[in-house]
Formats: C-alpha cells, structure tokens, sequence
C-alpha cells in the first residue's frame, strides 16, 4: 500500500524522522493560508500524487506548469496550488495520461548545504533490510546505480536489532558527512530504520535528504510502500489508503481475491497461478498477440471468483478475446468448468473465448464444457491455446 | 534415491484441522505419504479421518517420530509455527501459507539457516517424490517417478513444467516449489547441491520467474559447480517494468531483474533456457541431448 508524501511525514515526524514544517492545502486559499501559517519568506507547494519524478512532471496542457513549485509569498502558492489541483500531472512515473492532483501540500523552505539519497528495501538476496544512501541526492537513483554504482553505500540491518552506531559512522565517513551533521544523521539513520520496521515497509525512500547550512538533516521527500500482507498489525495505516490513486479495475479484482494488473493489449488473460499467468502473456506474446491483462484468480478459484474476473475482463473495451488457462491443482477443472457456465449465463460472453484446461478433474471438466451451450474454443495445451486466440482477435 | 524426501519420511501438519489443512493431509494420504499426524493447538487428543492431532510440534515428533512438516496455520501465526517446528527438530518444513508479512520472513530466516532443518517456502506448492511422498497441494497424478529434479517459485507453473518432462518419460526426482515470496527459506543454490549429489537426478530444471537476482545467482554457481545437464524457463519475458505479477517478488525496478538479463545469464553458463512455456519439457531433452 501506498501513501502520499504529506501522510509519510507526518509518520515520520511521530517516529522522530526530521521534516520541515508544512500544511495539506485542497484549494488554492487553503495553499495561501498555509504559506502565511508557516511564516516564512519561501515555501514549496507540491503537487500530492502517487507517482516519483513530480519535480520535472508538468501538467497536461499546461507545460510550464511544474508538480514542484518554489513560493514567495501567498499569492505565488495560491496561483501555484490553482494551477495543480484538480489538474492532471505527468511524471516519469505515471504513464502518459498523468494522476489527477487532489491535494498540494505546501512545506517551509530551507537553506540547503547538500542533497543525499536515502532508501531502505528488502535486499532478498542478504535475506535482511538494507540502509541504501548517496552523495548523488536529487536525481533518480536508478541512473546513479546504472552510472556510478560505487556512489551508493549499504548496509544491511537486523530488524531485531536496528542500525549499530558503528554503521552510522561507516556511512558518515562514505558520505563524507562531518561534525554537527554527522550527529544529526546518527539520530535520522537511526530512527528511519525504526520506522521501517516499526510499520512494515516494504519500501521507503527519501529523495533527496538533505543537510540545511545549520547542519540538520531533514527529509524533503517521503515514500514509503506498506507490506500489504502486514497491515493486519497496523489499522490504523488503512486509514492513510488513497482509492482515487489506485486503478478502479484492479480494485475491484483486489476486492474479489483475485491479482489484476491491466495491460495495454486486446486479449484477456483468466489463469490460475501468478507464474503460469505471466507465463501465458508470454506465449501469447510469442505467438504475435498483445495480451490485455495479468490474471492471477488463485489457487482455489470459486464460481463468483471467475463470474467476477471475467466481469472485470470484458468490462476492458480494449478486450477482443479471453484465453482461460487453468492447470488444475487446488482449484478443479469441474469448478472452473461450472463457474465458466454460469459466467456465460449470467453475463454472456460477446468475444471469441478459448479455453485450455488441465489437471485435476481434467475430462470431467471438459465434458461439462462440451455438453454446455457455451460457445468456446477448447485447446490441448498452451501453444494451442497463443495461437487460437491469436488467430481468433484478428 | 532423490531429495529431501522419500517413501520413509514421517510428515505431520500443522494447521491440520483448518479446511485446507484437513483436505491437503488427506490428499497427500492418499497420494502415499506417511501422514502420521497433524497439530492444532487446543485440539490435542482428537483425530483427522484417523490421523492424530496433537496440540504441539514436540508431542508429534515423540509419539510418531515425524520428521517433516506441512504448514498451512494463517499468515499471521506462519513464523511462529516454522520456528516451533525448527524447536522441535523436524528436518523438513514445507510452508504452503500465503501472504506471510516479510519482516516475519526476515526474523525466521536465520533461524532456520542456522539450524539443522530446511525450509520450503512460504507461499509455496510443496515437495514431492514421485511414488514415494507428497507433502503439498499438487495434483499427484501428473508426476512420474524419474530423472529430472524440479524447481521453481511458481505453483501451477510448475506443473506445467512436471507435466511436459511426464509427457516426454524423462519422469521427475524430487519436485520442489520454493515459494514466490521475495524471502523464502530455501534457495536455487541450496538445490541444485542436493541434486548434483542425487544419484537418481540425471538432469535439473529451473524455473525462474522476472524480480530479484536469484536466477542469476543460480546460473554462477551452475557454471561452476554443476556438471549435470541444466533446463531452465524464465516466466514473465512480456511483463512491463514497475508492475508487480501477482507474486511479491515478481517485479522489474530500477530496470533490474529483467527476463533478458537473466536468459543472458543462464545461457552463459551453459544452460537451455526454453523460448515459450510450452517448451520446458523440451529444453530437459535438449540440455540431456547436449550434454551426452
């Protein structure tokens, strides 16, 4: 689960992470008051979104218009949080057609001395969370570790135990951070480890922490991905979850227990197994189609589930054709079967549907189907299955 | 012989009285598992269709001498119930439970590594020995006792891939679903020793999926410690970067852990890495072929 920027500082400054001063603004007087609030000569209004790369992503017909906007005064805010609510902004992150801003959060300005990276992550091959900073703040990470990778320090922690002081000091020395700063970073290394593992990140970046002149390290970024499988212990994070933010359709199939992610092809996918799904994109692939989602309906698949999952498939206008694979396991190829009838009943399908299945309850399942009205393509296996609704969308 | 397991290993389950655990304790019965008992606590005394239950890991490995266990408890209790049977000894722990928080993972895993048992999963399938023991959710009748050691971190996936090696009477070893969690206990590297050591494994097949850098891993230490035939697959060639396929582990970020990269890799250590899913049972002939 995701969070937006303002809600990871408030997080942050509850857990004793250093952040600036700031206030939520939804409309363009709020933005105004909230600079006034902070008292300040120069603030910064942010666009809120779930998406990275807000400073250099601009609004969609309005290319001057930035996701990050320096303020300095209160009518330079309130014309900048106009120009952003309710608009759409494009960054690196958010595909062409952009996220709509909602809220802009408007934060005090500061006197930079240096910008860093920072970043913790599950690094699955030490099997343990690890503490990622760099001296390259400010510009995305990806291009520093591709570039110059000897400029990004780890260390991996115990979250039993969280960071030893000792690697506190190894990564001031790396960054050459010193004096007063490098007490200041003790306290926020520290601390933001706490707070990953405190709530069950599976991610959490600040891009860029910075070091103001007076030797503070504060962050001026926060975001932070909660493990899904881990908000049973923290209710009240549910609280922060943003729908607006997330793809309507793949809510509906979080809802229903199934895992969709859609795609920009015109072939539905409806497979039992996340890695026989992916694999099934890639023959469709292969054999020259484009497929139009990842459908994962699980390992114990139920008549509703499938009813629900082929909703969500022809609900894609996208969608010329479904290619159904299932090897059965937990889930019977009987049920499939009955809940591919009923689906057929109850919605009726309008595009070619080929259907392969295997496993447990094989020929039982495929006679239900062939003494069934249902109109359908059947396979022997999965080449046939790529090359008939490939065949079949054209 | 073959891996992990064989038709003498002592398998209990914990979390035998829940609906999945009752009805998978009974399938790998059925199947010819030594089901010896299961454990639930609170519910010691009873029985499942004739299997025991006891209210702790310990009272199962002293009254039936189990040697191997089947977890299927909620994600909640899922680290709690892998380090009760690590406590108690038991050399082969298969963790069937999804959505186990990651952290938890994290705490349990050098638990484990530095004890004397195993760990398979979680967010897995199972393990099987064909004709000897099950212990996990798979169909049974798609194995075939034979020559190929199975692995993967995908579930149906690789019951495609054991279905295509039946198809073709080269028949599977040891079959083992590692888990498609982003931590999970057992690791391509751990295998392929076991298997190289295995007398009945003539030729291995990996089935990597996108995320991560495990395949890549794996194809370094192939190259130089492995002298069987290797297949490999890796799922997820089409999958665009930033979205995560279902499993926590599969996802391409900060352009890392492609399906190029890894064939790459794969190939570089002299492994046949099939084209198309369809292709895994091939690849196995292919990388046996090659290899002679």
């Amino acid at each position: 689960m995701k969070i937006h920027e303002f809600q990871g500082k408030q997080l942050f400054r509850q857990a004793g992470v250093p952040v600036l001063e700031g206030h939520v603004a939804r409309t363009a007087d709020e933005a105004a008051a909230a600079f006034k609030k902070l008292g300040g000569s120069i603030a910064v209004v942010k666009a809120q979104i779930h998406a990275g790369g807000r400073g250099k992503g601009t609004v969609i017909d309005n290319p001057t218009q930035k996701g990050v906007v320096i303020v300095k005064s209160a009518e330079e805010a309130r014309a900048a949080a106009a120009g952003l609510l309710k608009k759409k902004l494009v960054t690196i992150q958010t595909g062409p057609e952009g996220k709509t801003v909602n809220r802009v959060f408007v934060e005090a300005g500061c006197d930079i001395a240096r910008e860093l990276y920072l970043g913790i992550v599950i690094d699955r091959s030490a099997c343990k969370p690890v503490l990622m900073v760099s001296s390259e703040g400010g510009v995305e990470i990806e291009t520093v570790a591709e570039k110059t990778p000897e400029l990004i320090f780890k260390e991996p922690f115990n979250p039993a135990y969280g960071l030893d002081a000792f690697q506190v000091r190894k990564l001031c020395k790396k960054l050459n951070v010193n004096g007063p700063a490098a007490k200041s970073a003790a306290t926020f290394f520290t601390s933001i480890c706490q707070f990953f593992v405190d709530y069950d990140c599976s991610m959490a970046e600040i891009n860029p922490l910075v070091i103001t002149s007076d030797g503070l390290m504060v962050a001026l970024d926060a975001k932070i991905i909660f493990d899904d499988n881990a908000l049973f212990r923290h209710p009240d994070l549910l609280e922060l979850r943003d729908w607006s933010e997330e793809e309507p359709s793949e809510v509906r199939a979080s809802d229903a227990g199934l895992s969709y992610v859609k795609l920009d092809g015109n072939i539905g996918c409806l497979v039992n197994g996340a890695g026989l799904a992916m694999s099934t994109m890639d023959i469709i692939k292969y054999h020259g189609g484009n497929p139009a989602n990842f459908l994962d309906v699980g390992g114990g698949a139920n008549a509703q589930q499938v009813t629900e999952a082929f909703r969500i498939l022809l609900s894609d206008p996208n969608c010329k054709g479904v290619l159904v694979n299932i090897f059965g396991g937990i889930a019977r190829c009987t049920t499939i079967a009955s809940a591919l009838i009923e689906a057929s009943e109850t919605i009726g399908f309008t595009v070619p549907l080929v259907v392969r299945l295997e496993g447990t309850e094989v020929e039982e399942g495929r006679k239900m189907l062939a003494e069934s009205d249902v109109d359908i393509i059947s396979a022997v296996d999965i080449t046939d299955a790529a090359k008939k609704i490939v065949a079949a969308v054209k | 012989m073959s891996i992990l397991i064989d038709g003498n290993t002592r398998v209990i389950c914990q979390g035998i009285t829940g609906k999945a655990g009752t009805f998978h304790s009974l399938g790998c019965r059925d199947y010819g598992t030594k089901m010896v008992g299961g454990v639930t606590p609170g519910k010691g005394g009873h029985d499942v269709d004739g299997i025991p239950v006891f209210d702790t890991v310990e009272e199962a490995v002293q009254q039936e001498g189990a040697n191997a266990t089947m977890i299927f408890v909620p994600p909640a209790y899922t680290s709690d119930a892998i380090i009760e049977a690590v406590d108690a000894g038991i050399k082969v722990i298969a963790a069937i439970t999804e959505f186990v928080p990651v952290l938890d993972m994290v705490r349990v895993y050098r638990k484990v590594r530095e004890s004397g048992s195993v760990l398979i999963g979680p967010n897995c399938p199972g393990l099987i020995t064909p004709g000897e023991c099950k212990i996990g959710i798979m169909p049974g009748y798609i194995h075939q006792k034979g020559k190929v050691g199975v692995m993967s971190r995908s579930g149906t996936l690789t019951y495609e891939a054991v279905w295509q090696t039946s198809n073709l009477k080269l028949g599977q070893s040891t079959c083992v679903g590692l888990g498609g969690d982003p931590i999970v206990g057992t690791n391509y590297i751990d295998l392929f020793k076991l298997y190289q050591e295995d007398d009945q494994t003539e030729a291995i097949l990996m089935i990597g999926e996108i995320g991560g850098s495990a395949e890549e891993e794996a194809a370094a230490y192939v190259k130089e410690h492995v002298t069987k035939p290797v297949a490999a697959f890796i799922a997820g060639r089409t999958a665009p970067p930033g979205k995560r396929m279902g499993h926590a582990g599969a996802i391409i970020s900060g352009g890392k852990g492609t399906a190029v990269e890894k064939v790459a890799a794969l190939e570089a250590a002299g492994i046949v890495v099939a084209p198309t899913p369809a292709d895994m049972g091939q690849a196995v002939a292919d990388a046996i072929a090659k290899h002679s």
